[in-house]
């Protein structure tokens, strides 16, 4: 289990390695010359050379990623072109937002999805079932900006339950998380229905129910538990899906996360805070990927790691 | 109803000044508002700030020598007490107000001046605004590296500055009330190095209290402020990262007062229409004009009865509509609220007929095909469709090519590439409200470089040597001949037709009922997108 962390951090690292160096090159080769963008239109040739020489934006490709690599290693991520603060800080200002709306959405779907799962499981091919199964469809078809002003619009104008919007209490939290969390929501109820359908199926759930085990003691103590494996795996690959959708829905809800900086970073072409954004959400990806690794063998333990 | 109000804001901002001042200092002091934005602050650093949002914060946190009447674009002294002109026109010495403070509790004096002045135009700084100083004696040396200090800039005494310029320069006084030139004091700007920025301290009507990165800004009321009587509001939060049509939603619950970033396009006809809200809408010119370049080093756009037929072939009225009427259509370079402006001039008039017969008379009977370039975001394809459908009325076959913001610039600035180019949502909006503001980077010589902004690549030296001679009229007694002079450089542009100019954007906004002050202040065509010194609040009245 050690060497397998290990080894797979190892591999982590490598990974995010890959990706600094695409994103930056992709960067490189973006037709917007940051040092124009700096200097302004009124300024003279000369001061944007000289502030071309002061950001080293002068150098060749390998000497601008070999800089920037170096201060990474140092933990240094640069300091934004425009605000002219250090990356870092405003990561660090915005990431506890972004955790926070992450784990109430997945609080969300888990909640969401498995309910419905079950029930439309238990209700399979009733009525209610194809009225949750519909639900699921449009909750994963539907997009998020369209969903986030909706319920926006419902809950917190017109009915006032919650704020228009903003950060700071947990009612601020509740339709963001919803928004995020209902694309989970679908994905899960789909799979867990699917997944409670073939351990209904099972021979030991035939035994239980032979036994006379009361349904709900079957369905607690046999089918659930094994249900609910592959959707556990799918945690980790979530954060990944996350990572896409915040940054529409924290535009949506004014939410003070890094993918709201990150959004506002491309428009304005500042290369250090995309830089720092891109690594950011990577680390959380990749790491979502091991972390759902590690917790499948946990749950089942006919899972081995090599 | 539109014309109307937009003359009679152009009145408002010609004449009633000293008017708005007196309505002001009758408004009690107290109260507080909300303003909400889509993108956090980048800056409030007066030598970086360089964006409509953060400029009127700044001019709200620091003083210049200069500044507007609230509203207008009436120059009037701000921290300067006095000013005079030397007969030359190169040398101004300013008399500073005595018992100004910074908001650490620091007299200001004519050191700050000079260092704020050199501080601005020093490489090190970065400043997007140092090309503004360049006719300061002194200031290729600093611009150069070579100097620190900008050898025109004396400290007579510590009330009194003299800055001598290199050649006569009239806009000079609008360029000591642009934010670049508010004055810093050294100390803290020495502490915080480049996290000034968000630690400003100046001598403004407000101090910033509380800033949470992304999320809101506090500004509470210099209770020491030397303008007796201002500002109004004790306390102004700007909340950060809501989408316009969010902010439009908060402020329809009270739950906001102004939507900094306007009101979005998706809910202009809406909101303009509903009775509880129309009459909080507000409107108001800009320093802006949108037009087509046409590039005059390309053929067949090297030909002037070319150019002129492509101007009377656009119908600027259906462009207006495309935008739900949110610009008035122009037919000169100039801004109607610039002076210079001219409002007598009829311009090309509409006319596909005549147009035709013109570019005939061109040589070009059957048309010709081109390309235009527009920037890919709403609404500008659309209104390049329409541009297109008006071409191909007369015989010219119009290619568009829409591309990213930067690509656009980027084709501008080549010689050869871009025949035609849309200037929305690039469009020149002025730093200062003087005609010469729209000449030099964009009609002159100087800009028709690899690189510049001048798309058209029309360069004119009969009109260039007429534009320095305009702006060697420093004596303030020739102001209306200055702009008479400006004013025909301008018809003189439109003789030769490297522009159809298309119209004036203006810009919408909304205040909640709790907010009072004239409508002009909401959209200061100067302190964009609004004059916070003045807004009161009419809780306290």
């Amino acid at each position: 289990m050690g060497a397998y962390v290990v080894r797979r951090l190892g591999e982590s690292l490598l990974i995010l390695l890959g990706i600094s160096l695409v994103t930056f090159a992709l960067l490189y080769l973006f037709p917007a010359d940051p040092a124009r963008q700096i200097a302004g239109r009124s300024a003279t040739a000369e001061t944007v050379a000289s502030i071309r020489a002061q950001l080293g934006l002068d150098q060749p490709f390998y000497v601008q990623y070999g800089r920037y690599l170096g201060n990474l290693l140092q933990g240094d991520l640069g300091r934004s072109y425009l605000q002219r603060t250090e990356v870092s800080e405003l990561i660090a200002a915005r990431m506890p937002a972004t955790l926070l709306l992450m784990l109430a959405a997945i609080v969300v779907e888990l909640i969401l999805g498995l309910t419905i799962g079950v029930v439309a499981a238990l209700r399979r091919n009733s009525a209610i079932d194809q009225t949750l199964m519909v639900f699921s469809f449009v909750t994963i078809s539907a997009p998020q900006f369209v969903v986030g002003i909706l319920l926006l619009y419902v809950f917190a104008v017109k009915l006032s339950w919650f704020p228009i919007g903003g950060y700071g209490t947990l009612a601020h939290l509740v339709l963001p998380a919803i928004t995020i969390g209902l694309l989970g929501t679908g994905w899960y109820s789909r799979m867990m229905r699917s997944s409670m359908i073939d351990v209904l199926a099972q021979d030991y759930v035939r035994t239980a129910r032979a036994k006379g085990l009361g349904k709900l003691r079957i369905i607690l103590r046999h089918v659930a538990p094994n249900a609910i494996l592959p959707v556990i795996a799918m945690i980790g690959i979530d954060i990944g899906l996350f990572m896409s959708g915040i940054v529409v829905v924290e535009s949506v809800f004014g939410w003070p996360g890094i993918g709201q900086l990150a959004w506002q970073a491309i428009q304005r072409v500042d290369i250090p805070i995309i830089m720092g954004g891109t690594l950011v959400s990577a680390c959380f990806i990749v790491l979502g990927n091991l972390l759902a690794d590690l917790i499948a063998p946990l749950v089942d333990p006919r899972i081995k790691l090599k | 109803m539109r014309k109307t109000l937009a003359t009679s804001f152009l009145a408002l901002a010609v004449a009633a000044g000293p008017a708005l001042a007196q309505d002001f200092t009758a408004a009690k002091q107290g109260g507080s508002m909300i303003v909400t934005y889509k993108d956090d602050v980048s800056t409030l650093d007066p030598a970086i700030g360089y964006d409509w949002q953060n400029w009127s914060m700044i001019k709200s946190l620091f003083d210049g020598l200069m500044d507007y009447e609230p509203g207008t674009t009436i120059l009037k002294k701000d921290l300067a007490e006095d000013y005079t002109i030397s007969d030359d026109g190169k040398t101004f010495t300013f008399t500073l107000r005595k018992g100004v403070k910074f908001h650490n509790g620091r007299e200001m004096t004519a050191e700050d001046v000079k260092y704020s002045l050199d501080r601005v135009t020093n490489p090190a700084t970065q400043s997007p605004g140092a090309g503004f100083f360049g006719s300061i004696e002194g200031y290729d040396a600093v611009a150069a590296g070579e100097a620190d200090s900008l050898s025109g800039v004396t400290v007579i005494d510590p009330y009194t500055v003299e800055i001598k310029l290199s050649r006569p320069d009239a806009t000079f006084l609008h360029v000591m009330a642009i934010s670049f030139s508010s004055i810093v004091p050294k100390e803290v700007v020495e502490e915080y190095g480049p996290d000034f920025g968000k630690n400003p301290v100046g001598t403004g009507a407000f101090k910033l209290a509380d800033w949470t990165l992304g999320q809101s800004l506090t500004f509470a009321r210099n209770t020491d402020y030397w303008n007796e009587g201002l500002p109004k509001l004790d306390q102004i939060t700007f909340e950060i990262g809501l989408e316009p049509i969010v902010a439009l939603l908060r402020l329809q619950q009270g739950q906001a007062d102004i939507p900094g970033d306007g009101i979005p396009p998706a809910k202009f006809l809406e909101v303009t229409q509903d009775p509880a809200f129309k009459d909080y809408v507000i409107e108001g010119g800009q320093l802006q004009t949108g037009y087509i370049t046409m590039n005059v080093k390309m053929p067949p756009f090297d030909n002037v009865k070319v150019r002129q037929a492509v101007n009377m072939a656009i119908n600027k009225d259906r462009v207006v509509r495309i935008i739900n009427g949110r610009a008035v259509p122009a037919n000169q370079p100039l801004p109607p609220t610039m002076p210079g402006y001219a409002p007598d001039y009829q311009g090309y008039p509409f006319d596909p007929e005549a147009a035709k017969a013109l570019l005939a008379e061109a040589g070009f009977p059957d048309g010709f095909e081109t390309e235009l370039y527009v920037y890919n975001t709403d609404p500008n394809p659309r209104i390049a469709q329409s541009f297109q459908q008006d071409l191909a009325a007369i015989g010219i076959k119009a290619e568009i090519r829409s591309l990213a913001q930067a690509n656009v610039i980027a084709a501008g600035g080549e010689p050869d590439q871009a025949p035609m180019i849309w200037s929305g949502g690039m469009a020149w909006i002025a730093d200062f409200p003087d005609p010469s503001n729209f000449y030099g980077p964009i009609l002159g010589c100087d800009g028709a470089v690899q690189g510049g902004w001048n798309w058209s690549w029309y360069c004119n030296a009969d009109l260039d040597a007429k534009a320095v001679e305009a702006d060697a009229m420093t004596d303030p007694a020739m102001a209306t001949e200055r702009e008479e002079k400006w004013r025909e450089i301008y018809l003189s542009i439109m003789e030769d037709a490297p522009w159809v100019p298309v119209f004036n954007e203006q810009r919408f906004t909304m205040r909640s009922a709790k907010l009072g002050g004239p409508d002009a202040i909401f959209v200061d065509p100067v302190h964009v997108p609004v004059n916070y010194d003045y807004v009161f609040s009419t809780d306290v009245q």
